[in-house]
């Protein structure tokens, strides 16, 4: 681990992982094992990945809030200790084939993971407005930076302690307006993406959202992490947000249903063509 | 000089003792990302059942202290997809395949050995029988060592007579010994041990259970000492029925306390979560032990702890000692 800094209300930690530099691609994330060697918290943290440098071979970045003991543990790192990462995981962000208007939409630290994808899309040409909220002005992540690199940014906080009082739902359709945009990719708390999903759709285009679900394993393994997903056939299924995810396009999500299983989902208790009688 | 660390399963040999638990493991896909699955003993996929199932609503995982529960609720394909797509997959790349699977009527495990006995590539089949049995009231089948031994009995009936047929049981019994014996009495030839108990959490902030099913498998090193007492009682009891010994393992340690309690194979899961690269990290820490213990093979290790005290000496010295006519 090389450089540990404080952002506002959330740390920021560079470690060096050239395994993991290397391939990266914008949406994907790292699955962290804390509280060292002889842990008592066996399950990985996932953290999206904000930034990768060529420094030191290939350095990654990511920004995260205490929420409980393992993020706590974190959160006490130093430069030089170790820490275990796979990665990268996930499906990254799709990219537009030619230079097209995208709005950039953020809810506190998942603008964090935006910033790769911003880079990625004005490589091609495209031109980005980002939209970035926060409960209060210390939990809006990378405002500035955002500034530097979109044609326009907006922020907005819940407490009206910086930019716009609301949520990013109420300003996104004056951007996308504006911005006359083609695409909209969203990062944030699951309410959100949903929101920003039912306004992408009302303007009738893509939306592609990186949800965040309860993770054990962050590879596949443990089928903690589903949600329901409808596939391109038409079919509902319980998707992995790890290894099927964290990118979809928002209006395949069914994000009403979260937390259940719908009862037309594949497998679903009663549904047609089988499904289960009972639980294990 | 290295251990020999084949061991056998009933009649099969195994090139080493490490397996991935049930459920743990996905469909190998994921896992062949991380280590070449050729290099254990062999991968037992996740139960499978007859029709697809979506399994639980979220959130199916709390971690817990050295642990974690969960409620996954056997999500996976069905057994028309497994022999499709994942089933034919592992065959291609030649990795020993244990079949895990799971039903709500002894038919329905009846159904699936009928589907499997013809099936190319399967190693031994795992009837995971923590599972409700829809004609006894949802009562689990590992529960009751008749309804058990019955439906051990049926899969055993209808499955190749050369693929052993493994009972994997629950530690949720008043007494894990009679449920085995039960197993092997209808035609087991070898015993898993142990699945998840069954625990809970409550959420303090939402003051609501953690897990949307209630309760969940408690699995991880929470559990090992129970695993260990389980496969202790049984091997005790049943010297010669092969044991997978399952729960808690993180080491190559863990693994070698399985072993001395009597398993023959070793089967890791919650691990996996953990460090994708568990199963051949414990495997070189379990050799480098049994080395540094002066085994030249793993069976002569398996159920050692059952010798009377007084002679607890690893085998390399008992040898010594009888050499030098003392
Ligand atoms: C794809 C993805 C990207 C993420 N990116 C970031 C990020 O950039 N910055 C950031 O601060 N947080 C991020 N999170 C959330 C982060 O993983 C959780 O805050 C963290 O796991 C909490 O761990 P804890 O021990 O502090 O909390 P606890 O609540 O004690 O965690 C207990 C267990 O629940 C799991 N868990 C709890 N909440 C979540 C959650 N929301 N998501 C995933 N697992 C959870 C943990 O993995 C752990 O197994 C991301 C989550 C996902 C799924
Ligand atoms: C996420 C998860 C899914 C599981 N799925 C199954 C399953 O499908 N069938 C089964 O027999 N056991 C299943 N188990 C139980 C494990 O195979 C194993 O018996 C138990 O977890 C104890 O081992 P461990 O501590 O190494 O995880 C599952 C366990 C976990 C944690
Ligand atoms: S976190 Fe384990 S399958 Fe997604």
């Amino acid at each position: 681990m090389l450089t540990t800094r404080r952002v506002d209300a959330y740390h920021a930690l560079t470690v060096v992982a050239p395994g993991i530099a290397e391939p990266f691609r914008p949406g994907h994330f790292v699955a962290l094992a804390v509280g060292g060697p002889q842990s008592s918290m066996l399950t990985r943290r996932a953290f999206s990945v904000h930034d990768v440098k060529p420094d030191y071979g290939g350095t990654v970045e990511f920004v995260f809030t205490v929420r409980g003991p393992g993020t706590a543990w974190l959160a006490e790192r130093r430069a030089r200790d170790t820490l275990d990462l796979v990665g990268p995981l996930g499906r990254p962000f799709p990219l537009p084939r030619d230079p097209v208007t995208c709005v950039l939409v953020g809810g506190e630290y998942g603008s964090a993971m935006l910033f790769g994808l911003a880079d990625a899309l004005l490589q091609r040409g495209c031109r980005i407005d980002f939209v970035l909220g926060a409960a209060s002005a210390d939990r809006v992540f990378g405002a500035m930076r955002a500034r530097r690199m979109g044609e326009t940014t907006t922020l907005t906080t819940e407490d009206g302690s910086l930019g716009v009082r609301g949520r990013v739902t109420d300003v996104l359709p004056g951007v996308i307006a504006d911005a006359r945009a083609d695409v909209v990719y969203a990062c944030g708390p699951m309410a959100m993406l949903r929101g920003v999903t039912a306004v992408s759709v009302e303007f009738d285009i893509p939306v592609q959202v990186a949800v965040e679900e309860a993770m054990a394993c962050g590879i596949g393994t443990c089928m903690t992490c589903v949600l329901p997903v409808i596939g391109d056939d038409g079919v509902t299924r319980m998707v992995r947000a790890c290894s099927e995810g964290p990118v979809f396009r928002g209006e395949r999500v069914r994000f009403e249903d979260v937390g259940t299983i719908p009862f037309d989902a594949l497998g679903a208790p009663g549904s047609p063509g089988g499904g289960a009688r009972h639980v294990s | 000089m290295s251990v020999d660390m084949r061991t056998y399963l009933a009649h099969v040999e195994l090139a080493n003792p490490m397996t991935t638990a049930a459920g743990c493991a996905s469909s190998g896909r994921e896992l062949a990302q991380f280590f070449d699955l050729n290099r254990i003993g062999a991968l037992v996929t996740r139960s499978i059942t007859m029709a697809p199932r979506a399994g639980r609503p979220t959130p199916r995982m709390a971690e817990t202290p050295s642990g974690m529960l969960n409620a996954i609720g056997l999500q996976g394909p069905g057994i028309d997809a497994f022999l499709e797509r994942d089933l034919p997959w592992l065959a291609q790349r030649g990795v020993r395949t244990i079949v895990s699977i799971g039903g709500g009527t002894v038919a329905e495990y009846g159904a699936l050995a009928r589907r499997l006995t013809d099936a190319p590539g399967v190693t031994a089949v795992e009837v995971n029988l923590a599972c409700p049995n829809m004609e006894d009231r949802g009562r689990v089948f590992a529960r009751d060592g008749a309804s058990a031994a019955e439906v051990i009995s049926s899969v055993r009936t209808l499955m190749r007579y050369d693929v052993p047929v493994v009972a994997k049981l629950s530690p949720d019994v008043a007494d894990v010994v009679s449920v085995a014996r039960a197993c092997v009495e209808g035609g087991a030839d070898a015993l898993s041990l142990i699945n998840s108990p069954l625990g809970m959490s409550i959420d303090t902030e939402t003051l609501r259970p953690s897990l949307a099913a209630v309760s969940g498998g408690l699995s991880g090193p929470a559990v090992r000492p129970l695993a260990v007492r389980c496969v202790w009682q049984v091997h005790a009891a049943l010297p010669g029925v092969p044991i997978i010994g399952v729960g808690g393992v993180l080491t190559g340690r863990d693994a070698f306390e399985m072993v001395l309690a009597g398993a023959c194979v070793v089967g890791v899961g919650t691990a996996l979560f953990h460090d994708p690269h568990a199963c051949l990290r414990i495997l070189r820490e379990l050799e480098e032990l049994l080395q540094a213990r002066g085994f030249q093979r793993l069976a002569d290790a398996v159920g050692l702890a059952h010798r009377p005290p007084g002679n607890a000496r690893s085998r390399a010295d008992t040898t010594d000692m009888e050499e030098s006519s003392l």
